[in-house]
């Protein structure tokens, strides 16, 4: 049993190559090991004190996020919230605000939950993930990182340094909301995460919608490339009809199968329409759930 | 294996020697010895166990005490005025905000963070602020009330 804290990614890295997990917030980890789900992992290395790895970055090359910035930061921050607004969407659903002040991006990621808040968002603004071991670096996309609910290709000696996003294209926008059933502290019935690019004309000019809590990963909707041309609201409906029929979701205590593949037709359509307005330069506020007032009402 | 470690609580220095698995609320009741700190569901749900590290809110339920080492941790206790009750204090009594109370530390701590970074929040914001604290006996209703008056009093003044 050890507990050591890594001022350095260098350090962090050491320790994982020795079997240490990584700790960033714990709101996952020690949650899970409390409710029996895994056992707290004998040797844990804090990786919440190494100094820059919270940064976040934007420039023209795009956005970085380092591994340990928290949902806090991500949801408050001017250029996230402004050109990556998908993703200050999801974070700022992410349980309370205690929650959100030690929660990671890192960790949402890296715990690989299907019901996770950024990862649709994160899929339709193309991120990356950097994963850094003592051999190296490499860069994954973040559609091909989770291999399952709670797996990633990640080797166990790899470390999430940062997820790097793309700058957006010019004319677009982005949303994601989640189907839930009270305003705060809920998990995703179903989610929905869109990115909108308008052409002069105002019709699409490309269009990406994922979907969380709908199969045993973050499902990224295919076949929309046939609505360029199209309007919005065409597009919104066929997007909607899209995501329902390539979902493959489960029945639990939540939600069963049928009614979340309905309502993650109604997300995905309600996101197309969101991410089309903010990239017809309209301000939603973050989070669009409680703009549009999803939930039970206040 | 359990660890020697020094805490800091309000201010103090609290040497203590724990397991790795201690979550910091049962080191703050038991071996710090401030239980103004109260487990309620221990599971990140209901916010009795609120506590600040280095200013932000926290769930000390389920956050590992090991954790929170080199930080600076505040309870409930380390909000009075010397002897004088918080402004937030007496405006929940005054405004009806506390009934069992059992609720009450975890949603002063909340509130504190919440007036540190929002000091005129809306009444959205305090609810916002609020959302990870559960009362089950005043309706929040008057909590909200008691949050915004303190905010309009510390702005005052
Ligand atoms: C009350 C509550 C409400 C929640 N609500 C939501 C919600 O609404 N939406 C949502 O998406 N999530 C929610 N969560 C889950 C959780 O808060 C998030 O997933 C959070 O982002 C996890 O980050 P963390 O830093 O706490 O991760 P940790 O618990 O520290 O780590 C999670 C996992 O990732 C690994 N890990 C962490 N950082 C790295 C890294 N840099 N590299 C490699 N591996 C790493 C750890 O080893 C562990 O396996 C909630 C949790 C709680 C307790």
């Amino acid at each position: 049993m050890s507990f050591t804290i890594a001022r350095t990614v260098e350090d962090a890295l050491a320790a994982i190559a020795a079997g240490a997990r990584p700790i960033a917030g714990g709101t996952d980890l020690v949650v899970g090991a409390r409710h029996g789900k895994a056992a707290l992992p004998a040797d844990l290395v804090a990786i919440d004190r190494i100094a820059g790895l919270d940064d976040i970055t934007a420039g023209s090359a795009g956005l970085t996020l380092g591994a340990n910035a928290s949902h806090h930061a991500i949801e408050h921050h001017p250029v996230v919230a402004g050109s990556y607004s998908a993703l200050a969407d999801g974070s700022a659903l992410v349980g309370s605000p205690a929650t959100r002040h030690v929660g990671t991006i890192g960790g949402n990621v890296m715990n690989a939950s299907p019901a996770m808040d950024t990862g649709a968002g994160l899929v339709v603004l193309g991120a990356e993930v950097e994963l850094r071991s003592l051999h190296g670096t490499r860069r994954v996309p973040i559609s091909e990182l989770w291999s399952g609910p709670g797996r990633t290709i990640a080797q166990p000696e790899e470390l999430c340094v940062a997820v790097h996003l793309p700058q957006p294209a010019a004319n677009s926008g982005s949303a994601y909301l989640r189907l839930e059933y009270r305003r705060a502290m809920e998990i995703a019935v179903v989610g929905a995460a869109a990115n909108v690019t308008l052409a002069a004309d105002g019709t699409v000019a490309a269009v990406q919608v994922a979907l969380s809590a709908v199969g045993p990963t973050i499902v990224s909707v295919m076949g929309l490339d046939t609505l360029v041309g199209s309007s919005v609201a065409d597009a919104a409906e066929a997007a909607a009809a899209a995501a329902s029929a390539q979902a493959t979701p489960i029945s639990d205590v939540r939600a069963s199968d049928r009614y979340r593949r309905h309502t993650v037709g109604v997300m995905a359509r309600r996101a197309v329409e969101t991410a089309a307005r903010r990239a017809a330069g309209e301000t939603i506020a973050i989070p669009v759930n409680r703009t549009l007032g999803i939930g039970a009402a206040s | 294996m359990s660890e020697s470690i020094i805490l800091s609580v309000n201010g103090m220095q609290y040497p203590v020697t724990i397991d790795q698995g201690r979550n910091l609320l049962s080191v703050i009741r038991g071996e710090v010895g401030l239980t103004g700190t109260k487990e309620g569901c221990d599971d990140c749900e209901c916010g009795a166990c609120m506590v600040l590290l280095d200013g932000q809110p926290v769930n000390s339920c389920s956050y590992l005490a090991l954790q929170a080492q080199g930080r600076e941790i505040t309870t409930v206790e380390g909000v009075l005025n010397g002897d004088a009750m918080h402004p937030l204090q007496r405006n929940l009594l005054e405004a009806g905000g506390v009934q069992c109370g059992f609720c009450t530390p975890g949603m002063i701590m909340s509130a504190t963070a919440l007036l540190q970074r929002t000091p005129a929040p809306t009444e959205e914001e305090v609810r916002v602020g609020l959302s990870g604290n559960l009362c089950r006996c005043t309706g929040y209703t008057k909590i909200v009330e008691a949050v915004q008056r303190t905010a309009a009093e510390l702005q005052g003044s």
